[in-house]
């Protein structure tokens, strides 16, 4: 008994050893997002001038049919890596997407959308501090959401959308939600 | 590349300590703007990971110190406030951990160390004691000349 | 050139560490004193060496050697002189340089002070100190060479992080590895003690030197990392439980635990087994920083920028040093013999009661800095635990602490008298609680926190006991004056350094008490010969100029501080935005007082006109700072005492059988 104490020590170093090993393969600083499976978040977001009167984004526009969220700026460096992507998605008709332009000023925003393409279908203002981009849970931007037929949260694509992480990723899932 | 941009963002807002919380942002009112100042103590900033959001010059930090103001002035209590940044960021962004199944082992940790200690420190005083037999009381002639002694010699 | 014949000197620094961690533990089994004589020599080359090394590196960071990879990084033709022989070690690769270097000064210097040593011991515990050299020296010649090359070498240096730019900043690291590293004495010391089934007085009065050197550097390392946040961060705090800072921190408490029960070991012959553990935890806590800071597996704003091939390296190193020590302990430390009587009311059951909290309050600071991690590997969800959770939790563990430490000394070895102690802290005891009532009207009842009464009785019990104890000792008031100061010379530096140790704590814990519960804080918009008062303190902004400094250009604010009505201080803090790096830092203009500082910072114009200042009062902080530095100089004046002095080993004795008598 007294000589199982002495090995104590070993013990709980073991253990702690295989922490540190699981946690060299993760990322501390991957966060899960709180709202899957949630509804989207109440908001009523006026459009960017020179969109056309009924183009901002609220919450009864993403009933319906599934769609992507996503939240932009156009201070935003990595949005414009991720934007000709999203212009693609555009033209493949494969789903709607709306844009959140989140702590921009909405002129800013629009002149961004007008020298880089648009691919959004409705976008909403949200200038700071960006309250409908909190009630996502922002914690950075680009970040995409895709939205159920029922306007339920299901996925949260974190960074740049590329083409590995849509045809993984975000593809089949899109597809999934739209059999049901 | 995002985490670079993440990393990258966390160092400038690091770096730029300067003036997280702006006067403009400020409540005109001190008990409230205390009650603000607290509770931002006890938030995360996101972007930055390991200063609180009073504490961050980062964008997100401050849209959230100033939605935690007007969540104040509202007139909210400070848990309806906190349930507020919770349901949008999970227990992630409190600095005090809740006290529930997940964080038991955290809380009580510290305290079971400090019981599992004393209980070593008191098995081992029980082992000594037994082991070696306290001597005897010293008797009257025995303290008489260890006074004695004493006198003569104090110690140092 | 010269890189390279640094690069080539860490070659062969890691053969001859390899001979050195081999011969001689080979020679101490088989008694070849040739063999073990080896050690010495061996160590002495290492030092020469890694010195080669590290000065090829300094060489290149002085003279701005941009073909240098590790150079171009992180320095800048700008810079001073000064951050540019810091900058050596203010990158991953160049710590790692200097983290060696310290080892090998501490290795040559076992060699050089430790001719009465045991020869066995000494062969044993030098060749377990190149069982560490060699790990470290792979880690760096394998994953992070400084003296990569860079073709073509670019025309400038991307600099260095400005915050890192400071002189509270630019020695920080070094004493930080002064006392991680000095730690790896004890360490070493504790593993030839394993190996050869022995540890008695004798042992423990090699190592107490080795551990309060590594803690007293450590202790001012931590101090200046503690200030440097205190000035150049701006916002007037000086501890936020990072998960850096709690590396450091750990080490230091387990550090201390190991001070408090080798001196048991040394008077009483008990403890062995336990303080041989916590030579291992102390070692094994440094080195645990070195891999939480360079792994990525826990978020800090100060890591360093990390990388998966060096954490599986450390991390293997931690197995191997670490993971095998405890081995080694499972298996010889049940055979090590204990000593006789050991009573709870005793000095020797104060210090293992110190012990207790002291190993506490260090796993409580490893529970809570890895918990994020614990919890994301088993899919519990991501937590933070930040400074809320470590200020309700570890503070309350070392209130008893202190408690006990303001009486500890009083109680005599073997066989205390409580009631007898208790008697002669009843002074002690009284003015605690007179200060604690006082405190408690003075900030006007529940005004202020309710703790802060609490920290000042207990910084005013822990000086008054520490006071008592060497009043008692020097029978001063008691015996004739010229008696009393005979007495306190011949007293042993051992117990002036102890007193001045818990005296230093008990000022460091007043100060750090009322400035974190009396901070007066005011943040606004200022325009010039406007006049902000915090804390009776009248600031009125006078100037606001730009300045041009070597590498950075400054909002300089002039502020004129005056108490009841007389102009006190001329204060200039500054806004900097770096060139190369291109990123802004503070500097706040501080003005130290007996009762606090005066603090103020400036930040950007405001469009409307006018600065942003934050103004403050924080009161007592220089009390943190003298009382770490008089806990520096307990450890020294401790270091100093004669029986410490390893050359000295009969005089050792007599005067250690003096002291237990006292």
């Amino acid at each position: 008994m007294r000589r199982l104490l002495y090995l104590l020590p070993v013990a709980v170093f073991a253990v702690l050893a295989l922490f540190f090993l699981r946690g060299l393969s993760l990322n501390p600083r991957d966060l899960p997002s709180v709202l899957i499976d949630r509804p989207v978040p109440e908001m009523a977001l006026p459009p960017l001038p020179g969109r056309g009167p009924d183009t901002g984004l609220a919450t009864a526009d993403l009933k319906g049919r599934v769609s992507l969220v996503n939240i932009f700026g156009s201070w935003c460096i990595a949005c414009v890596q991720e934007h000709p992507f999203l212009m693609r998605i555009k033209q493949s008709g494969a789903v709607p997407i709306h844009g959140i332009d989140w702590r921009d000023d909405p002129a800013e925003g629009a002149k961004w959308l007008k020298k880089n393409g648009d691919p959004y279908e409705r976008v909403g203002a949200d200038p700071a501090p960006g309250r409908a981009a909190i009630d996502f849970g922002v914690t950075g931007a680009p970040e995409t959401f895709i939205v159920d037929k029922a306007g339920i949260i299901r996925y949260k694509h974190i960074g740049p959308v590329t083409r590995e992480a849509w045809d993984k990723t975000l593809l089949p899932i899109i597809r999934e939600l739209e059999t049901k | 590349m995002r985490r670079l941009l993440l990393i990258l963002a966390c160092l400038t807002a690091f770096a730029g300590p300067a003036i997280a919380a702006d006067p403009s942002e400020m409540l005109k009112d001190p008990a409230l703007e205390s009650r603000a100042q607290h509770l931002g103590k006890e938030l995360r900033c996101l972007v930055c990971q390991s200063e609180s959001i009073e504490d961050s010059n980062a964008d997100l930090a401050r849209d959230l110190r100033v939605i935690v103001r007007e969540r104040i002035q509202s007139g909210e209590s400070d848990d309806q406030v906190m349930q507020y940044v919770v349901d949008r960021y999970g227990d992630y962004v409190l600095l005090r951990p809740p006290f529930k199944a997940s964080t038991l082992v955290l809380w009580v940790g510290p305290f079971a160390l400090l019981l599992a200690g004393l209980a070593a420190a008191a098995a081992f005083y029980r082992r000594r004691t037994n082991a070696a037999p306290p001597p005897p009381p010293l008797s009257a002639e025995e303290k008489r000349r260890l006074e004695a002694l004493l006198k003569d010699h104090p110690p140092s | 050139m010269i890189a390279e014949i640094g690069h080539f000197a860490l070659v062969l620094a890691l053969a001859v560490a390899c001979v050195q961690a081999v011969v001689p533990l080979v020679g101490a089994e088989r008694g070849e004193r040739a063999w073990m004589d080896l050690a010495g020599p061996a160590a002495v080359a290492q030092l020469v060496l890694v010195g080669i090394a590290f000065a090829a590196l300094t060489h290149a960071y002085v003279t701005s050697d941009f073909s240098l990879l590790n150079v171009a990084q992180n320095s800048h033709t700008d810079k001073p002189m000064l951050y540019k022989v810091s900058g050596v070690w203010g990158n991953h690769e160049g710590s790692l340089l200097l983290w060696i270097t310290i080892l090998a000064l501490f290795g040559a210097a076992v060699t050089a002070f430790g001719g009465n040593l045991p020869p066995t011991l000494k062969a044993r515990a030098l060749a377990v100190q190149a069982l560490i050299t060699v790990g470290f020296l792979a880690f760096i010649l394998f994953t992070s060479n400084p003296f990569e090359r860079l073709d073509p070498p670019p025309m400038n240096g991307s600099g260095l992080n400005p915050l890192l730019q400071d002189p509270g900043l630019a020695f920080h690291p070094p004493f930080l590895y002064l006392g991680y590293v000095g730690f790896s004495m004890a360490f070493s010391f504790a593993i030839a003690a394993l190996i050869e089934g022995k540890v008695d007085a004798a042992w423990a009065r090699w190592v107490r030197p080795w551990t309060l050197a590594a803690w007293v550097f450590l202790t001012l390392g931590i101090a200046l990392g503690s200030w440097w946040a205190y000035y150049e961060l701006g916002w007037g705090g000086w501890w936020y439980w990072d998960p850096v800072e709690n590396a450091s921190f750990m080490p230091w408490l387990a550090g201390t635990a190991l001070l408090h029960s080798a001196v048991v070991v040394e008077k009483r012959d008990a403890l062995k087994s336990w303080t041989i553990l916590l030579a291992i935890v102390t070692f094994g806590l440094s080195l645990l920083g070195t891999f939480l800071v360079r792994s990525g597996v826990i978020t800090s704003v100060h890591a360093f920028a990390s990388d998966p091939t060096r954490g599986v390296f450390i991390l293997m190193l931690l197995v191997v040093a670490i993971g095998g020590s405890f081995m080694l302990y499972a298996v010889r430390a049940p055979a090590l013999k204990t000593g006789g009587l050991f009573a709870p009311i005793s000095r020797e059951g104060a210090l293992l009661l110190n012990n207790v909290l002291m190993a506490t309050g260090a796993g409580t600071v490893l529970l809570g800095t890895l918990y994020p991690l614990f919890a994301d590997a088993l899919s519990l969800g991501k937590v933070s635990v930040g400074p809320p959770f470590f200020n309700s939790v570890f503070v309350p563990l070392m209130v008893p602490m202190v408690l006990a430490m303001g009486m500890g000394p009083l109680v005599s070895w073997k066989r205390g008298d409580l009631a007898g102690a208790l008697a002669r802290v009843k002074l002690a005891m009284a003015a605690a609680l007179a200060a604690a009532i006082a405190t408690w009207v003075m900030q006007g009842g529940s005004a202020g926190p309710w703790w802060a009464a609490g920290g000042i009785g207990l910084a005013v019990w822990l000086l008054l006991g520490t006071l008592t104890e060497i009043a008692e000792r020097v029978r001063l008031f008691r015996a004739p004056l010229g008696d009393s100061m005979r007495r306190a010379a011949n007293l042993p530096r051992a117990a002036w350094g102890m007193t001045l140790a818990h005296g230093g704590l008990a000022v460091l814990i007043a100060g750090m008490t009322a400035s974190s519960a009396w901070k007066a804080e005011s943040v606004q918009t200022m325009t010039i010969g406007e006049t902000v008062t915090v804390a009776g303190y009248a600031f009125t902004l006078k100037a606001v100029r730009d300045v041009d400094g070597p590498n950075y250009l400054a909002t300089e604010g002039t502020f004129e501080v005056a108490k009841d009505g007389k102009v006190f201080a001329l204060v200039t803090p500054e806004k900097r935005t770096y060139r190369q790096p291109p990123r802004p830092t503070t500097e706040a203009a501080i003005v130290g007082t007996f009762l606090g500082d005066v603090y103020a910072v400036i930040g950007d114009a405001v469009p409307e006109g006018g600065w942003v200042t934050r103004l403050y009062f924080n009161p007592l902080v220089p009390w943190m700072w003298v009382g770490c530095l008089i806990m520096v100089a307990g450890g020294l004046v401790s270091l100093s005492d004669r029986r410490h002095r390893i050359g000295a080993p009969t005089r050792a004795r007599a005067a250690a059988a003096q002291a237990a008598k006292a």
